[in-house]
């Protein structure tokens, strides 16, 4: 392991990190302006021009409220959650391929921390595991309200994760490989993944939403319930933390569907202009197509936000369990037939 | 390097291991178990076994433990409540315990005698190679313990309905 490989993945985690980071930050900017653009309000507008510093006048103010831990609460595990909440939003992005590899005077740069040959299992890990910020923070509260949502939380996050994980593994059958980059490859030239898997990719982008608790299926912190769920006791930055995590969530979702089902950085015309413009610099265009991509995603977020009301808790287990784990199974057993039927003939 | 790795991962393994038994609170022994089963997936990574390791990092820690946690919250056990433990059944405890590590050192004393196991291929642990494995020369097992799950679910599903049959 040469010195020059360290660097090279060192530097790509800090921009990653802190590329999640910022986009996090400004999504929450960008959710105000869009519900403001859907219901034909305004938006924040005071702080810098178009409001483009209400985000950090935001974080300014997380971090400088006072700090609460409640006097029956676990206080360690208190401050276990929302440190893990932000840990399990971090990782996924590990895994993805951001761009085609860059060669810079020989030397190949890949864009992706690590390229290990079971990629999408891993992210759907990091899924499984991101429940466990909300159930600790909800339970180390010591609040009926925190505990309940914890609850729902855990409930929501294992009855999805059956129906995101059966649509995987219809996409399994049409990719051949769990590596994120051969995925990604295999999708050159317009084989992108939702052709092949319309239903796969709308089962996977419905449990998308649930797993990242956003609407319709915040039902953790549904306010008229719950106050604030599981961050009903949490003040300054580690309410900060809950909030920014499941920015975070977003962020990383969109990219793996985008990955997944929409060809990652592949566009039309990607040949044509690698020809033209040389090995450093279509990497990048690349790599600017996934950005359109992912920013496309994180607005359908917010678009359904603002848009589809709340479900009740027992059609959001209706929906799981009797609706889309039936039509993820029948969707592997119709993916498993027609390869076996092209195959033969 | 390898081996000084293993030795941390496994004392780490056996410390958490026992941080479940002797932790007061349900609820933080869960906490443990989890951190000792991410142990096991650093094992399965030391072994090259990528497939199992995420696997088990997917089934133990992200869906079975999550269950075991949600349990324990719903039943919000603490020392309160906590049933006390007649004589007699702390006396049989230690005798099972006793039992326990009798076995465990005789099977110990056992594995000492025998060769190390060499594995012939160091990336059996990859999907590819596992998956040719696991539905060639290991198909009716594999099989098998398919539609032993299965009856298990249905067992499960058949529960739920008890009182509308």
């Amino acid at each position: 392991m040469d010195i020059s490989f360290v660097i090279e993945k060192f530097i790509l985690v800090v921009i990653l990190f802190g590329l999640s980071l910022v986009i996090a930050m400004y999504s929450t900017y960008a959710e105000r302006k869009v519900a403001a653009f859907l219901q034909d309000r305004l938006g924040p507008d005071r702080a810098g021009p178009a409001g483009m510093f209400q985000p950090l006048a935001d974080g300014l103010k997380m971090f400088m409220k006072e700090e609460i831990i409640p006097t029956d609460s676990n206080k360690w595990l208190f401050m276990v959650g929302p440190g893990l909440a932000m840990l399990t939003a971090c990782i996924g992005t590990a895994v993805i391929p951001w761009g085609s590899p860059i060669n810079v005077g020989g030397r190949i740069i890949p864009l992706q921390v690590t390229d290990i040959n079971v990629g999408v299992l891993y992210i759907f890990g990091v899924v499984s595991l991101s429940v466990y910020g909300v159930m600790i923070g909800g339970w180390a509260s010591n609040n009926k309200y925190s505990l309940l949502s914890a609850i729902r939380a855990a409930s929501q996050n294992i009855s999805y994760e059956v129906a995101m994980g059966l649509s995987i593994i219809a996409l399994l059958l049409v990719t051949n490989t769990l590596s994120l980059k051969e995925i990604v490859e295999n999708q050159h030239g317009w084989h992108w993944n939702v052709l092949y898997q319309p239903l796969g990719f709308i089962l996977f982008i419905v449990c998308a939403f649930a797993e990242t608790n956003r609407a319709p299926f915040d039902l953790p912190e549904c306010e008229t319930e719950l106050i604030g769920g599981y961050h009903t006791e949490y003040s300054s930055m580690k309410l900060g933390f809950y909030l920014f995590a499941e920015y975070i969530n977003m962020f990383v979702s969109s990219a793996v569907m985008s990955t997944l089902y929409f060809g990652g950085y592949n566009y039309p015309g990607m040949d044509w202009v690698l020809i033209y413009t040389g090995p450093v610099i279509a990497p990048l265009i690349g790599t600017a197509v996934l950005f359109a991509k992912i920013f496309a995603f994180i607005f359908f977020f917010m678009w359904v936000r603002w848009t589809i009301p709340r479900f009740r808790y027992d059609q959001l287990m209706h929906l799981g369990w009797k609706i889309l784990m039936p039509l993820a199974i029948a969707n592997v057993i119709i993916t498993g037939l027609v390869i076996a039927i092209v195959e033969k003939f | 390097m390898g081996a000084s790795v293993f030795y941390l991962v496994a004392f780490l393994s056996i410390f958490f291991a026992l941080m479940v038994i002797f932790a007061k609170n349900p609820v933080h022994s869960v906490l443990y178990l989890i951190v000792t089963f991410f142990t096991f997936t650093v094992h399965y990574i030391l072994l090259n076994a990528q497939f199992l390791a995420v696997v088990n990092f997917i089934v133990y820690m992200g869906a079975i433990m999550v269950l075991f946690l949600f349990v324990l919250m719903l039943l919000n056990l603490n020392k309160e409540n906590e049933p006390l433990k007649s004589g007699l059944v702390k006396i049989l405890g230690i005798v099972a315990g006793c039992c326990l590590v009798v076995t465990l050192v005789g099977s110990l004393k056992a594995t000492a005698i025998s060769n190390p196991l060499v594995l012939q291929n160091a990336d059996l642990g990859l999907v590819k190679n596992l998956g040719k494995e696991l539905f060639g020369p290991f198909m009716l097992p594999f099989e098998l313990s398919s539609i032993l799950l299965l009856t298990a679910m249905v067992g499960a599903v058949l529960l739920t309905k008890k009182e509308k049959v």
